[in-house]
C-alpha cells in the first residue's frame, strides 16, 4: 500500500495538565509534520480539559536506555543508603533537621 | 468501548522453558511488561491481535451511529452523539499506538482492516435503522464494552493497561447517555415505546456475543488468563453484565427478549436462554447484515483522505527541504 518513503511518522505527546507541573508523556500518534502533530494530539490527548500545553517530538528522536542493562544502570542505587539523610543518627533533642 | 473476546489467536510460543518460567514469574508478581521487556513470541501476538481488533472495533464503531448525527432529534442530542463518535476516534488511536509499541506498523494494521482480513467486533455489522438503536446502542453496546473493558485496566501489558484506563474514564459518559435515550422514548407515545422494546430486542442477543464464544469453546482463553491479558472469562463477565443490566430494562418497563431468563436465588445471578453461536459465527466470518458497508465505507474514508495525507507529507517534505537549505547558507 505504501513504501517507506510515504509513512507518516510518529510523534510522541506531552501534555501539561497546569501551570507549575512538568509535562508529562500521554501517549503517541502519527503526523506528517510538527504542526500537524500539534493539533492532533489536541484533538486526541485534550478532550476533556486535560492541559494547557503540549509538546510534540520525534519518536525516532528519543534515545532510551537499553532495558537489559537496566540492572547495571539502575541497581547500584539501591545499595547507597547513605544518600538518604534516614542513614544519618542525629539525637532527638537537636530537633527536626 | 468495543472489546470482544479475542477472535482466533495463536498463543503457541517456542521459548525455552527456563525462559516462559522466568516470564511466568514476572507475571505471577503483577509485575508490567513494557515494550521492551523480554517476552514470549505467542503473548506478544496474541496482544497484537487483540489490541488490533480492539482498535479496529473502535474505528468500525463510528460507522453504526455516525449514521444517525445528522438526523439526532435535538442539538442537545445531536452534540452528545457527535462527542460519542469522536470518542470512538480517539479510543482507536490509543490502541493502535498500544499497538505499534509491538512492533506492528499502523500501515500494516490499516491495511489488514481494508482489506477485511482483520476481524473487529461482530457487534458493529449490525445496523441502526431507528434512533431508538442509538440508545440501545450505548446502553448495550457501551455497557458490554465496560464491563469488559474494566478489568482490562489490570492487564499486564503496560501500554495496553494505560490505553484502557484512559478508555475507560470516557465511556462511562456513553452508557449514560445511551440509556437516557432509553429512558426518554420508553417514557414517551406507545410508538415510542414500541421502538425502544424493538431495539431492544434487536441489540440484546448481540451484545451477549460480544463477550465472544462460550468458556466451553474458547481456545484462546487459559493462556490469556494465565498471562493476565484477561482476569475474567467469557461466560463471568456475560454473567455479570446480564445481572446488571435485567433491573434497568425492568425500571425502563421493557422485557429483555429472552423467555429462559429467570433469576436463580442461589448463585444470584440470572440464567439466561441458548445463544444461538450459529449466528455469532456468521456474523464473525464476514456474513453480517453489514460486514460488507462497514469495510466498504472504512475503504471510501481512507481513499478520500488520501489527497490529505499526500498533501500533509508533501509540505512537511518542502518545508524540511527549504530548512535544509536555509541551514546550509548560514553556514
Amino acid at each position: 500500500m505504501t513504501d517507506r518513503h510515504d509513512l507518516t511518522p510518529l510523534w510522541e505527546v506531552f501534555i501539561r495538565p497546569r501551570n507549575g507541573l512538568h509535562h508529562r508523556h500521554v501517549g503517541s500518534l502519527h503526523a506528517a509534520d510538527s504542526a500537524l502533530a500539534l493539533q492532533a494530539a489536541r484533538d486526541v490527548y485534550t478532550r476533556r480539559g486535560e492541559g494547557n500545553s503540549i509538546w510534540v517530538c520525534r519518536s525516532a528522536d528519543i534515545a532510551a536506555s537499553d532495558p537489559s542493562f537496566a540492572e547495571a544502570n539502575f541497581e547500584p542505587a539501591d545499595d547507597k543508603i547513605y544518600r538518604h539523610p534516614t542513614f544519618y543518627d542525629i539525637p532527638d533533642e537537636v530537633g527536626h533537621m | 468501548m468495543y472489546s470482544q473476546g479475542l477472535i482466533g489467536a495463536d498463543s503457541s510460543t517456542t521459548e525455552s522453558e527456563e525462559f516462559l518460567a522466568a516470564f511466568q514469574a514476572r507475571i505471577d508478581r503483577e509485575e508490567k511488561i513494557e515494550p521492551n521487556d523480554p517476552m514470549p513470541e505467542g503473548y506478544r501476538r496474541t496482544l497484537v491481535r487483540q489490541i488490533g481488533q480492539h482498535a479496529h472495533s473502535e474505528i468500525v464503531g463510528m460507522l453504526p451511529e455516525g449514521n444517525w448525527i445528522t438526523r439526532a432529534p435535538s442539538l442537545r442530542r445531536k452534540i452528545a452523539l457527535l462527542a460519542k463518535v469522536q470518542d470512538e476516534g480517539g479510543h482507536g488511536l490509543y490502541l493502535y499506538s498500544a499497538a505499534e509499541t509491538l512492533g506492528v506498523s499502523r500501515e500494516q494494521m490499516t491495511e489488514e482492516l481494508l482489506s477485511g482480513k482483520a476481524k473487529y467486533s461482530s457487534i458493529f455489522n449490525y445496523p441502526t435503522p431507528t434512533w431508538a438503536d442509538i440508545g440501545a446502542i450505548g446502553w448495550l453496546v457501551d455497557g458490554a464494552a465496560i464491563m469488559n473493558q474494566i478489568p482490562l485496566c489490570r492487564c499486564s501489558f503496560g501500554p495496553y493497561a494505560r490505553a484502557m484506563i484512559r478508555v475507560c474514564k470516557e465511556e462511562s459518559f456513553h452508557q449514560r447517555q445511551g440509556y437516557e435515550i432509553m429512558m426518554t422514548l420508553a417514557r414517551g407515545s406507545e410508538e415510542q415505546k414500541q421502538m425502544a422494546q424493538e431495539a431492544l430486542n434487536r441489540w440484546w442477543w448481540p451484545s451477549l456475543m460480544m463477550f465472544g464464544p462460550s468458556d466451553t469453546d474458547s481456545t484462546n482463553s487459559d493462556q490469556s488468563m494465565k498471562w493476565k491479558i484477561k482476569r475474567f472469562s467469557n461466560d463471568e463477565l456475560r454473567q455479570k453484565f446480564i445481572t446488571a443490566t435485567v433491573p434497568q430494562a425492568e425500571y425502563l418497563g421493557l422485557t429483555v427478549p429472552d423467555p429462559d431468563l429467570k433469576w436463580n436465588e442461589e448463585t444470584k445471578l440470572y440464567d439466561h436462554g441458548e445463544i444461538d453461536w450459529s449466528e455469532f459465527k456468521a456474523v464473525v466470518s464476514g456474513n453480517g447484515q453489514m460486514n460488507r458497508d462497514r469495510i466498504r465505507d472504512r475503504n471510501q474514508a481512507w481513499d478520500d483522505g488520501a489527497w490529505v495525507r499526500e498533501a500533509a507529507l508533501a509540505n512537511a517534505r518542502k518545508r524540511a527541504d527549504n530548512q535544509h537549505i536555509a541551514r546550509e547558507a548560514a553556514e
